[in-house]
């Protein structure tokens, strides 16, 4: 079994020598004495990824208890922008009416939340039945392999050109309104579909789907075939197999595809202004909003909130799924 | 041929639902792109939504001349060029580093996570803070300085990760043996591991330049006073939308799948090699 998924893995990624035979231990680890000097190895990535990445966003926090000049920032330990942040007006007054409603950037960050749940649901709900059809009903491994790239080659395409790809599909003369027409479910085209909540989330899911079918795909072909037979040889059924079986071995797989999802879509903003018509705003439009009027600092506070948000998530899944003991 | 039991017409059953559900997919994300590729050749009075008013390649025409897009084919260089360098730092830094990692060292767990990071931050974010830091030392922002850094830490994850794999499956025994041999570590290196790991450094090469090609949210405030050529695309997008743009975009997404068609082919040319 070793050997299938050697073969099965080879045509992805790299070209390797022959594993050694059956049993015998590849050796893996570079020996100590060879190779050369780690340090010099990792400094450039090292260097590149401090100054483009640790040092922005280290930068990124201290801004945002710094003042706004209106055109600019001015050093200090200032607290007020979060405070802005969390307490709209009339918060916790008594005497106002939004006593207890939060403040808009704590709704935008929830309706955010909101949408990015929905759609990853819905990748989940249809890209799993892709995935294992590709994983475990074509048998043909290079079927497997074309179909599957099929499904990816949209990844490495434009996601803005694919935002704009749905105008005229969702729009009031587009297409899926002519069809509706067509098969007089409708009889006058509805607005409903372009610039509302549905196109929003139907393109977000066409854009995003396919960074969860991708790691779905690998963790169920990684399953071993002979579990399966032996599990149907003990008399199981095969919702059994699926519940049992299938599902618990995937889940680091879905783990990581909702993880890629979750992270992309928090940091949203293109989209929501090409189909939804800048209806809603997201943390990603706020966060731009404040930047075009040189209010850094909240700015940065958004931005904070968000990183906040994202980490949450991002345990949250890792709690449910430990994807370390699994792979 | 085999008889057809209850049990096999049951599979062919099953199988065949899961194949209409998988053409049904495959018409869902690839449909929108379908129709934008037939609106770009739109009549000369049509709109940007069904029906065709005629078929021409007006649209496609306007596209060419250079003074009703602004600077479009200025915008595509820039993008091409700024993927190319993208492409070369993402396939050398990930090679480095897969190799770094073959050995344990001290913080090796740290520059981990950190080069995972470039995946998770998300690109607003990423594109904000640099600039904001950027502003405040003064210095401007330039696609092809802090548009290049963002776009390298976006991609080397990728690169990072096709590389890992490569090296987890290596065996170093043809190292060892060329070693004892008395290669020096840069023979070693050119003779040996380089050969055997190219598809791999490909394969890395192409996630850089694709990604960085399409990449719209980290160079938003990044790109200082030129465009990239998603930054166009957006700035047309606020704009009243014609079908022109619709001709753009299918020029993209024909390029991006040229070049992944290049590589696979470049990829499996070197695979055959190899072995």
């Amino acid at each position: 079994m070793e050997e299938r998924e050697v073969s099965l893995h080879r045509g992805l990624i790299g070209a390797q020598p022959e594993p050694a035979a059956n049993g015998q231990r590849v050796n893996r680890q570079a020996s100590r004495e060879g190779g050369f000097p780690t340090g010099w190895l990792i400094a450039p990535s090292v260097a590149w990824l401090l100054l483009f990445l640790v040092i922005p966003l280290i930068s990124i926090f201290v801004f945002s208890f710094w003042t706004s000049t209106g055109y600019g920032l001015e050093p200090g330990f200032n607290l007020q922008n979060y405070g802005d942040y969390f307490v709209s007006n009339g918060f916790f007054d008594p005497e106002s009416r939004r006593f207890l409603s939060p403040s808009v950037f704590i709704k935008t960050l929830g309706t955010t939340f909101r949408f990015t749940f929905e759609v990853m649901l819905l990748c989940l709900l249809i890209g799993y039945p892709i995935a294992y059809f590709l994983a475990m009903r074509v048998k043909s491994f290079k079927w497997q392999m074309a179909l599957f790239l099929l499904c990816m080659v949209p990844f490495w395409t434009s996601y803005l050109i694919r935002a704009v790809a749905w105008l005229p599909m969702l729009g009031r003369r587009g297409l899926l309104n002519s069809m509706l027409l067509a098969l007089d479910i409708i009889d006058k085209p509805t607005r409903v579909l372009l610039y509302s909540e549905f196109g929003y989330t139907t393109a977000l899911v066409q854009i995003y789907i396919v960074l969860c079918v991708g790691p779905i795909f690998f963790s169920l072909a990684k399953i071993d075939a002979d579990i399966i037979e032996a599990a149907k040889d003990m008399g199981a059924t095969a919702f059994q197999i699926f519940r049992e079986i299938i599902i618990p071995l995937s889940l680091p797989g879905v783990a990581i595809g909702m993880i890629f999802i979750f992270v992309m879509l928090m940091g949203e903003f293109a989209t929501a202004v090409v189909v939804y018509g800048g209806k809603t705003s997201t943390v990603g439009t706020v966060i731009l909003n404040y930047y075009a009027i040189a209010n850094y600092p909240f700015a940065a506070v958004n931005a904070i909130m968000l990183m906040l948000a994202m980490m949450a998530g991002v345990v949250i899944i890792l709690r449910l799924v430990n994807i370390r003991k699994e792979l | 041929m085999a008889r057809w039991t209850p049990q096999k017409r049951k599979k062919a059953w099953v199988t065949t639902l899961f194949g209409s559900y998988y053409v049904i997919f495959i018409l869902f994300i690839y449909g929108p792109m379908i129709a934008m590729f037939i609106l770009s050749f739109q009549g000369r009075r049509g709109g940007t939504s069904f029906p065709m008013r005629g078929v021409s390649l007006y649209w496609w025409e306007k596209l060419i001349e250079p003074s009703t897009v602004g600077d479009m084919q200025g915008a595509l260089m820039r993008s091409l060029i700024l993927a190319l360098i993208v492409m070369l730092i993402t396939a050398i830094f990930s090679t480095m580093l897969a190799m770094a990692f073959r050995k344990r060292f001290f913080g090796a767990n740290v520059l981990f996570y950190m080069v995972m990071a470039g995946l998770m931050v998300p690109g607003i974010l990423l594109s904000l803070s640099l600039a904001t830091l950027l502003r405040q030392i003064g210095m401007p922002a330039a696609w092809w300085s802090s548009g290049l850094g963002v776009h390298v830490v976006w991609t080397l994850p990728f690169g990072f990760l096709v590389m890992m794999a490569v090296f987890n499956r290596f065996d170093t025994s043809l190292e060892e043996a060329a070693r004892d041999m008395g290669a020096n570590e840069w023979t070693v290196f050119k003779e040996v591991t380089f050969p055997l790991v190219l598809p791999g450094i490909v394969a890395a090469g192409l996630f850089g330049f694709t990604l960085s090609y399409d990449e719209f949210a980290r160079t938003t405030l990044l790109a200082g006073e030129f465009n990239t050529l998603p930054l166009d695309i957006n700035a047309s997008m606020t704009q009243r939308i014609r079908p022109t743009l619709f001709a753009l975009g299918t020029a993209s997404t024909l390029f991006s799948i040229l070049m992944i068609g290049l590589f696979l082919g470049i990829y499996s040319l070197l695979y055959r090699r190899t072995n």
